[in-house]
């Protein structure tokens, strides 16, 4: 990256930062909780963009990483008296990363529109286990939960305000973009690049193309699992319905709408879904889908780079 | 051997018979679906997400039909017409234009195909199921049930469909033409055969064959307009194992995949059942990801 263009790169970005740091105090509650919820379906998507921009491979299953990170979370503050916020954290990600080992070592043998079937049919399993094992996950009608405090152990302990709530997540979700900026520029991102632009030329490199692909199945797993648990942090349950392949198909779209390949894409896909869903369901209340949905088409076909796509390049350097 | 002697008596023999029956009726109606995927994925490597909406489209136009008109039969036929006429514009107007890019990009677009139509119907129709009537309501006495005529008759028109249109494929000048896109679509365009047409009228005719398995299963289950996500997984799976693009396999697939199920729902509930056919998904992927019911590669 030249040094001019790092310069820009930088203040943009802190920038965007400053204005979502002191979003809160202008906001009203509404929107407010909107934005959060903005930063946290961001998360996954951008948790996905390291699967479908990166590496090539689409998943439909990125709800089954999603769900078990709210079912871990839930299970953490049901379980342990008092409810620990980094448990919760903790469960989260391991049981995201337990369930992403799993499906990762199935689909990954298989390629393009295989994977992308494999994947889908996977959250489809955890689907109906959720869905019909009740004693453990409250079947269809999920887990209820207490939100737990932020604290820092030995330093401070309050309880979440929306503000707090809101400061916190950005603050995992701007680590987490930090994160997987740093590793799609690291040697191991580079690898999954060229599996993206050329799998067999990456294996007669000399490259193990399987173990790179689990790894990032894991690795995109992990992260959507984090934005599962924070979503059950800010609503306070877990329902089954957020293991449904629909989710995954929402995923997919925020990728789309926002530019895949470029991390801020997915977010700002998400946002833009997210905004489109509140205006149209105004005037088309349930319904707002159809509008959307043909939008949604439209863009597939014209606009196949998404919204950001154009600074794809730039975002990359 | 007083084990193995008490294990066959456990057996529960009368059970086993009638769901291989309905193993039979479910496994004939997810072919006629799964055919209708697998072909349009075949010939242009289109995975159709919409395939569920169109089923779920075509019990609506049976149950439209039926009450204006109260014909079954007639219901049957107008809403394959319909739903076929209405797959060929969906294909002109959204599958057209991606032609020749990254297959992923049409599962996105029928995804949204998906989406819209599924919402329409809750638009439309609300919420409520409502119910084709039977056409006849003749049983016959299976054991201790009365087992309706209506189920078997569904097993033998899906048959009849698959296997007229395999003739078709098989020896129709039609026919021929589209198993030669699916070869090569280059090399079939240069032999004068209008190949996008091809590709329109076989995105109707599979749409048209899941609005005809949405009007036979109609009286069996409630119409609405989540139906067809159910449905249209079990497809994937079916056409998965079946090996895809692959006619004769995925309808082995779904037979075999609905016997299995069906059985398993002697022991336990229906919805655990369905882990049944991930559970075969998985080992299939895992021992011979070709797909269970085509040769092995040389």
């Amino acid at each position: 990256m030249s040094k001019r263009s790092a310069t820009v790169y930088w203040t943009g970005f802190s920038i965007i930062l400053a204005l979502l740091i002191v979003a809160p105090f202008v906001l009203p509650e509404f929107w407010r909780r909107f934005l959060t919820e903005i930063l946290i379906w961001g998360l996954l998507a951008m948790s996905s963009d390291i699967l479908i921009g990166y590496t090539g491979m689409v998943s439909f299953g990125h709800s089954a990483f999603f769900g078990l990170g709210m079912y871990g979370a839930a299970a953490a503050l049901l379980m342990v008296r008092p409810p620990n916020l980094w448990l919760a954290i903790l469960y989260g990600l391991i049981g995201s990363a337990g369930i992403a080992l799993f499906v990762a070592y199935f689909s990954t043998r298989l390629r393009d529109i295989y994977f992308a079937i494999t994947t889908l049919i996977f959250s489809q399993i955890f689907y109906v286990i959720i869905f019909t094992w009740t004693e453990v996950t409250g079947g269809e009608n999920g887990l209820t939960f207490r939100r737990p405090a932020l604290e820092i152990p030995g330093l401070f302990s309050m309880p979440f305000s929306s503000e707090t709530l809101h400061w916190f997540v950005l603050a995992v979700v701007t680590a987490s973009y930090l994160i997987l900026r740093r590793i799609t520029q690291s040697p191991f991102g580079m690898v999954l690049q060229s599996i993206r632009e050329n799998e067999a030329r990456t294996r007669a490199i000399g490259y193990a193309v399987e173990r790179y692909k689990i790894v990032a199945v894991m690795l995109s797993g992990l992260f959507a699992g984090l934005a599962g648990v924070l979503y059950a942090l800010q609503n306070r349950f877990a329902a089954p319905d957020f293991v449904y392949f629909l989710v995954s198909g929402e995923t997919v779209i925020f990728n789309v709408m926002g530019g895949i390949g470029t991390l801020v894409g997915p977010i700002v896909g998400a946002g833009f879904f997210l905004l489109l869903r509140e205006a149209f369901s105004r005037f088309f209340t349930e319904y707002y889908l159809i509008p959307v949905g043909v939008i949604f088409i439209a863009m597939v076909i014209f606009l196949p780079q998404g919204l950001l796509g154009f600074m794809r390049r730039w975002l990359n350097q | 051997m007083s084990t193995v002697l008490g294990f066959v008596q456990a057996i529960p023999y009368q059970e086993l018979l009638i769901q291989t029956l309905n193993g039979i009726v479910t496994g004939m109606i997810l072919a006629l679906i799964a055919s209708g995927l697998t072909l349009i994925f075949g010939i242009m490597d289109v995975v159709n997400f919409a395939h569920g909406e169109l089923f779920m489209f075509g019990a609506y136009m049976g149950v439209v039909v039926i009450s204006a008109t109260g014909s079954f039969w007639l219901a049957l036929l107008l809403a394959t017409l319909i739903v076929a006429l209405i797959g060929a514009a969906l294909q002109i107007t959204t599958l057209r234009p991606l032609l020749g890019r990254d297959p992923l990009t049409t599962i996105l677009a029928t995804f949204g195909i998906s989406l819209v139509m599924q919402n329409y119907a809750l638009w439309q129709f609300g919420p409520v199921a409502r119910k084709i009537p039977e056409p006849f309501s003749g049983q016959f006495t299976l054991f201790y049930l009365e087992y309706p005529w209506y189920r078997v008759l569904i097993a033998v028109l899906s048959a009849a469909i698959i296997g007229v249109f395999y003739l078709f494929l098989k020896y129709g000048t039609y026919g021929i033409w589209i198993r030669a896109t699916t070869q090569d679509r280059v090399m079939a365009g240069a032999m004068g055969i209008p190949v996008s047409w091809v590709h329109t009228a076989v995105f109707a005719i599979g749409a048209g064959m899941a609005a005809a398995s949405g009007v036979l299963f109609g009286p069996l289950v409630g119409v609405n307009h989540a139906m067809g996500l159910d449905w249209v997984l079990k497809a994937f799976i079916v056409v998965v194992v079946g090996g895809m693009g692959n006619l004769g396999g995925s309808i082995a697939a779904s037979i075999f995949i609905s016997l299995l199920e069906s059985y398993a729902s002697i022991w336990v509930s229906p919805a655990q059942a369905g882990i049944v056919s991930f559970v075969v998904l998985i080992l299939t992927l895992l021992f011979r990801p070709t797909g269970l019911f085509v040769p092995t590669p040389k």
